[in-house]
């Protein structure tokens, strides 16, 4: 019973959404009604009149009837009985039968006027211009900026002593707001993936850096995962000495290249 | 035949450049080792179209004579005027009566003879010599070895054998290092003629395995992976060659056949590090190092990746396992378990669990001598971190040799198969690309065998292809 009177109670809702989703609706282009396709058969059909014989307007059409904004449309009308005929939009005097191209840049209404001593008659046709402003792009599936781009924008690398796998106390500050980056990338793409990559300075041999840097990416990442950071987001991966950021042989170097680095992954 | 004095020489050799560690002497006083036997090689002459190949000859013999650091090589200002090119040639000296009665006999030389020599001033042990003819338009090499201080003909004839090559230059370099080979085998040296190296090289524009001659000749490239291929290693038989490779999955294993070039079939565990293998002596297990529990540890499985076991269960970084070809079951390897990595040992079941070093400095690198008990390695203990040196160290003694005293960098150390030489790395001070060189057990004879590109962690495959 009780769902029954939810759904109920949700379709009353649908239904009243939807009458005050067309009050607000935007107001319609005007579209001047065609003729009835009988009309010109019907004129046809009637005996011709007696003279002086009067002004009559066999046909006005538009095709096609909608046109986005830059593409043409042909009006073609058939005028029986007058040879001063008229199209307004400035386009002035036209002969008995024809065709015009027009290039409405918003919906307009053409009208044709002809005119035989006092009678005169006029039809309208009205072309529709869509979208007059360009639609907006797709919806993106994630942020403008990509997580990439932010995590390599936001994302500090953290450091490391020689020989050493500890996280240090400026490595923990650190990688706290690194923690609070990847947390706001994955809150915005929950499938983003993130490598830490563990480099060494040039000193040690090519084997045990090797390891080390192996090392230093599984405490960052042990770290990361410790402040809430889901860990089948995070690989690891050595690069031991083989991707230096610097190549001076000095302390102030070395340092630079014994880190742990956040890249997105492949 | 075999000759004595040469084992007790190379055990000099090994004792020369040897102090006990305890005595905490590096760079401090090295015993001299004492002399090698002197060696003098005649320049061997061709009959007809074979002496246009005399030179190459000449040179290689001499050459792979002097390399082995067996012999020492007497100069050739020093020999007699009288060149023998067989054994006929020698003539035994005559005595006759003297001119001026009371004299002693007189001794009339009758052509050339052994005391010619082994007296001054060539004062040789021993005398390589022969000629070379063009029969059935190859070449034709009969060589000889004396040792010129037995008193006949008869008793110092060590080696008189024939060798046939073809002829151009490639055949008198063949025929020279077979003679070469059979006369350092009398000395109990073995030749590294046919042997390969194996090394990294990033002269193509990535780092990948490539293979030369042992004398640097015939440099090839081996792989091609365009990422990061290293850490190169040779089967028992020369057969195949393992090296690792950074994929997309992390670093892995790859063992390719030496003939085809092919990748063959290797199954790697599931983790981040995979590096450092070796091909166990046996010939039927892998052992390397790979992430397991966060930590890169020492494993073994069969050739193709199956069976894996784990021999350290610590939570320090190890790597390097290198085992020992004699007794295929004690296994050197880097550990960081005591602090800053180290050289130890265990068995290959992962028990015995030794420290080799003393904990002062970084250890890098070890390698077995093929006789199982000398080793050598890169530690950096006396020198600052990262200026890595080579030492040498008799395991059961624990005696220790420095033979490279900085330059740089010098790293790597993997002995030759005749167990005198070493291949290594040196990086200049300063200097951004290594180069390979080889050099003898006492840091002798120093031999650049690259120079394009940086080259680094030769190992020497045993196997002559």
């Amino acid at each position: 019973m009780r769902n029954l009177s939810r759904t109920l109670g949700s379709v009353v809702f649908a239904a009243a959404l939807m009458i005050s989703a067309a009050g607000c609706k935007k107001k319609a282009p005007i579209v001047n009604t065609p003729p009835p396709t009988s009309a010109p058969a019907r004129t046809t059909n009637e005996p011709p009149p007696s003279a002086p014989l009067a002004v009559r307007i066999n046909s006005f059409t538009g095709e096609p009837r909608s046109i986005e904004r830059g593409q043409s449309a042909t009006l073609r009308w058939s005028v029986g009985n007058s040879t001063d005929i008229s199209l307004d939009q400035n386009l002035g005097a036209v002969a008995a039968n024809g065709t015009r191209q027009v290039f409405p840049s918003q919906t307009t209404t053409y009208t044709l006027t002809a005119r035989s001593g006092a009678t005169q008659d006029t039809r309208s046709v009205t072309i529709e211009v869509n979208s007059s402003v360009p639609p907006p792009p797709p919806r993106p599936t994630g942020p403008t900026v990509s997580p990439g781009e932010i995590l390599g924008r936001d994302a500090q690398d953290v450091y490391f002593d020689y020989d050493k796998n500890d996280i240090r106390a400026d490595g923990r500050s650190t990688l706290t707001k690194d923690a609070d980056v990847i947390k706001r990338i994955l809150s915005a793409d929950p499938g983003f993936t993130i490598v830490i990559e563990g480099h060494c300075d040039e000193r040690g041999s090519e084997e045990y850096n090797l390891a080390l840097g192996d090392r230093r990416a599984i405490a960052v990442k042990e770290f990361l995962v410790q402040l809430g950071v889901p860990e089948d987001r995070l690989k690891t991966i050595s690069f031991g000495k083989e991707r230096p950021v610097c190549t001076d042989q000095d302390e102030a170097c070395y340092q630079r290249n014994r880190r742990g680095h956040l890249a997105p992954a492949q | 035949m075999k000759i004595k004095l040469i084992l007790a020489s190379l055990t000099a050799l090994a004792a020369g450049a040897i102090f006990v560690l305890g005595q905490d002497k590096i760079g401090g006083e090295i015993i001299k080792p004492k002399g090698n036997p002197k060696m003098a090689v005649i320049d061997f002459r061709g009959g007809g179209d074979a002496q246009k190949f005399m030179t190459t000859f000449n040179t290689t013999l001499w050459d792979e004579l002097k390399n082995s650091g067996a012999l020492e090589m007497v100069g050739k200002a020093f020999y007699p005027l009288e060149i023998p090119q067989q054994p006929q040639d020698f003539k035994p000296p005559t005595t006759a009566a003297p001119l001026r009665r009371g004299d002693p006999p007189r001794v009339v030389k009758n052509g050339p003879w052994l005391t010619d020599w082994s007296g001054p001033p060539t004062n040789t042990n021993f005398l390589t010599f022969g000629y070379t003819a063009v029969q059935d338009g190859r070449l034709l090499l009969r060589g000889f070895l004396f040792n010129v201080g037995q008193p006949d003909v008869t008793s110092a004839n060590l080696i008189g054998k024939l060798y046939v090559g073809s002829l151009d230059d490639d055949g008198a370099k063949k025929v020279a290092r077979e003679f070469a080979a059979d006369i350092l085998q009398q000395f109990g040296m073995k030749s590294l003629s046919g042997t390969k190296i194996y090394f990294v090289s990033d002269r193509s524009g990535n780092k990948e395995i490539w293979s030369m001659d042992y004398d640097g000749s015939n440099q090839k490239q081996m792989t091609n992976y365009k990422t990061i291929s290293k850490d190169p290693a040779v089967s028992p038989d020369g057969k195949m060659f393992a090296f690792h490779t950074l994929t997309k999955t992390g670093w892995q294993i790859m063992v390719h056949s030496v003939e085809t070039g092919k990748k063959l079939p290797f199954y790697n565990m599931v983790t981040s590090t995979i590096e450092t293998p070796e091909f166990a002596p046996d010939g039927q297990h892998m052992l390397f190092s790979a992430t397991v529990d966060g930590w890169l540890q020492i494993c073994m499985t069969d050739l193709n990746g199956g069976n894996l076991v784990r021999l350290s269960h610590v939570h320090a970084l190890e790597v390097s396992p290198k085992v020992n070809p004699k007794t295929k079951r004690d296994v050197l390897f880097i550990s960081g378990r005591s602090g800053i990595e180290q050289l130890w040992k265990m068995s290959i079941d992962g028990g015995e669990v030794e420290r080799i070093t003393n904990g002062e400095g970084y250890v890098a690198n070890p390698s077995w001598n093929p006789n199982g008990q000398m080793i050598a390695f890169a530690w950096t203990r006396g020198f600052e971190p990262g200026a890595y040196n080579i030492f040498v160290m008799n395991l059961a003694s624990k005696e220790l040799g420095q033979l490279t005293s900085s330059a740089g960098k010098n790293e790597s150390p993997f002995w030759a198969p005749d167990g005198a030489h070493l291949v290594y790395q040196n990086t200049p001070t300063h200097g951004r690309t290594a180069q390979i060189y080889t050099m003898l057990a006492d840091g002798k004879n120093q031999q650049k065998l690259t120079t394009q590109g940086d080259n680094t962690q030769p190992v020497w495959s045993n196997a002559i292809n």
